[in-house]
C-alpha cells in the first residue's frame, strides 16, 4: 500500500514539475514576444528586474501620464546634481550659446538627421510641470519645455523593428566619482514615444542651464532622475539588446 | 464505585490521556505553510533592510510633501553622513527581495485563508477582546513571567492582535509607501502618492513603517527568549 502511495506521489510531483516548467517556458516566450523582457534580465538580479519591468510595462501600457503640477508648485531651488562638463569642447560650445552644437539622430532610421538648437526650438514645443526625483531621495518640481522625442523620431523615420533609443551625452569626467552616471543611457520605444517624453531645451521659462544639462536633456515623466540624460550629443535608434547602457545598476527607472 | 467500574474508569482516563498526548505529538505547532513562508520572509526582510539602508544613507534627510533636498527645510536630519553610491546594486537587490517578499506574502495570505490558519490560530476569541484581558496579558510579559506549559501551544490575545496588525497593516503599508515612490505606478494610480501627502511623505512614511517593523522584530525576539529561544526556533522549523 505504501509503495503504491509513494509511486503516486512521485508521479504527481513529476507531472506538477513538468507542468510548471512548461508553463514558465510559455510565459517567458510570450513575454519576450510582447517586449516584456528587459535587456538586463540576466543573473540573479535579472529575475527581479524582469518581474518589475514586465509588471510595470503591462500596468502602464495605456501611456499613463506622470502627475503634473501647478505653476505655484515649482520648486524655488531645483537641486543640481553634479557640475557640467568642463572640458574644452563643451566649454567652447557653452560660450557660443551652443550655436555649433548638433544633435544627430542615427541608427535604424530612414533619414539620419541632425538638428541645431534653433531647429529644435522651431519644432512644435510642449511644456510639462513634473516632479524630478533622484534615486538617492531628493526631489524637486520644475517646468520643462521642449519638443516631443516622438516628433523627432518621426522626422527621422524610425524603423518599425527598432526597440531602444540610446542617448549619448557629452563625456563628463568632471562628475564626482560618487555620483553614479552611465556613459550612455536608453529607453524602450514605449517610453520614447510617450507624450511626456521631451528633448528639453528650456527650464522654468528660460534656456536650460548648463548645470541642468544644457543644451538639451532628455526629460521622462515616469522615470527617476538618472534616466533623464543631460548634455545630449547623439541619439541612436537600435534593435540591439546589448547597447542598452554603460554603467552598473538597473536599466528600468520607473521605480 | 465498584472495583471493576473503577478500573474501567481509570483505563478510560489513561486511554484518553494517551490519545490526547498522541494528538499533540503528531499535530505540528505551526503548519508547514507558516513555517516555510516565515523563514523566506525573514530572509527577504533582512535583504530589504540592508539594501534599504544603503539607499537611505545616500541622502539621510527626511522630508514631507512632494519635494525636498539639500538647501530646503527637512522633517528629520539623521545624524549620519551622506554616503553616496558605494554600490549601485542596492536598488536591484532591494526590488529582488521585494518580489520574494510579495510573492511569499501572497502565498501565505491565500494559503492561510484556505487552511483556516487565520481563523483557527490568529483570530482572537471574542471573550479576549477586552481591554482588561489585553492589558493583563501584556503586563505578564512585561514582567518577564514565563508562560505556563499549555499557554505556549496557542497564541495569546496580544500575540494574535500583533501578528494580524503586522500581516494586514504594517506589511501592506510598507508595500504601499514603497510603490508610491514609483513614477510608473503613480502614473496609473496617482492616489497612492497624493493620499499620503506626496512623494516625500511616502518616503518618510516608508522609513517610519520599517522602524515600526524593526520594533516588532525586537519585541518578537525578546518574547521568544522568554518562551525559550532555541525551542521556539526549532518549533518554527520542524513544527
Amino acid at each position: 500500500m505504501t509503495k503504491f502511495l509513494k509511486r503516486r506521489q512521485f508521479i504527481t510531483a513529476g507531472l506538477a514539475t513538468a507542468a510548471s516548467a512548461s508553463g514558465l517556458g510559455t510565459a517567458v516566450y510570450f513575454a519576450d514576444r510582447y517586449g516584456l523582457i528587459p535587456p538586463d534580465h540576466t543573473g540573479i538580479v535579472g529575475i527581479g528586474e524582469t518581474l518589475t519591468y514586465a509588471t510595470q510595462r503591462l500596468l502602464t501600457s495605456g501611456h499613463s501620464l506622470a502627475r503634473e503640477f501647478k505653476r505655484s508648485d515649482i520648486s524655488k531651488v531645483p537641486i543640481v546634481n553634479g557640475p557640467h562638463p568642463t572640458d574644452e569642447k563643451y566649454l567652447a560650445l557653452l560660450a557660443e550659446g551652443f550655436e555649433n552644437w548638433r544633435l544627430s539622430i542615427e541608427g535604424l532610421v530612414a533619414r539620419p538627421v541632425s538638428f541645431s538648437l534653433e531647429e529644435l526650438r522651431r519644432l512644435p514645443a510642449e511644456s510639462h510641470i513634473t516632479l524630478h526625483a533622484c534615486e538617492q531621495g531628493w526631489s524637486y518640481i520644475a517646468e520643462w519645455t521642449g519638443v516631443r522625442l516622438a516628433t523627432v523620431l518621426d522626422l527621422a523615420g524610425a524603423r518599425p523593428e527598432s526597440r531602444y533609443v540610446v542617448f549619448e551625452p557629452f563625456a563628463n569626467p568632471n562628475q564626482s566619482r560618487t555620483v553614479v552616471r552611465a556613459l550612455w543611457e536608453s529607453v524602450d520605444m514605449a517610453d520614447a514615444l510617450h507624450p511626456q517624453t521631451l528633448l528639453a531645451y528650456g527650464m522654468n521659462g528660460e534656456a536650460l542651464p548648463a548645470d541642468h544639462g544644457a543644451p538639451v536633456r532628455l526629460r521622462l515623466g515616469r522615470h527617476l532622475g538618472w534616466k533623464n540624460t543631460k548634455y545630449l550629443s547623439r541619439i541612436v535608434i537600435t534593435d540591439r539588446r546589448d547597447l542598452y547602457r554603460k554603467g552598473g545598476g538597473t536599466w528600468y527607472g520607473g521605480i | 464505585m465498584s472495583a471493576g467500574s473503577q478500573q474501567k474508569y481509570v483505563r478510560l482516563i489513561s486511554e484518553a490521556n494517551v490519545e490526547a498526548a498522541v494528538e499533540t505529538a503528531s499535530t505540528p505547532r505551526h503548519i508547514a505553510l507558516v513555517r516555510i513562508t516565515h523563514w523566506i520572509v525573514v530572509l527577504s526582510v533582512l535583504g530589504l533592510l540592508v539594501t534599504g539602508t544603503g539607499i537611505l544613507v545616500s541622502h539621510p534627510r527626511l522630508y514631507w510633501g512632494e519635494t525636498g533636498g539639500v538647501g530646503t527645510p527637512s522633517l528629520i536630519d539623521l545624524p549620519i553622513p551622506f554616503i553616496i553610491g558605494p554600490s549601485v546594486w542596492n536598488r536591484p537587490f532591494h526590488f529582488f527581495f521585494a518580489w520574494v517578499l510579495v510573492l511569499t506574502g501572497l502565498t501565505y495570505m491565500v494559503g492561510s485563508f484556505i487552511t483556516q490558519h487565520f481563523r483557527k490560530d490568529l483570530l482572537p476569541a471574542k471573550a479576549d477582546l477586552r481591554w482588561n484581558r489585553i492589558i493583563a496579558v501584556a503586563s505578564e510579559h512585561l514582567r518577564w513571567r514565563r508562560p505556563e506549559a499549555d499557554a505556549v501551544s496557542t497564541y495569546n490575545v496580544v500575540q494574535r492582535l500583533t501578528y494580524l496588525a503586522v500581516v494586514f497593516g504594517l506589511f501592506p503599508a510598507i508595500l504601499w509607501t514603497g510603490l508610491a515612490m514609483s513614477f510608473g505606478v503613480t502614473s496609473v494610480f496617482p492616489i497612492l502618492a497624493t493620499a499620503l501627502g506626496g512623494h516625500q511623505s511616502a518616503r518618510t512614511l516608508h522609513f517610519t513603517c520599517v522602524v515600526l517593523l524593526l520594533l516588532f522584530v525586537i519585541v518578537h525576539i525578546l518574547m521568544l527568549c522568554l518562551a525559550g529561544f532555541w525551542r521556539s526556533v526549532r518549533t518554527m522549523i520542524t513544527g
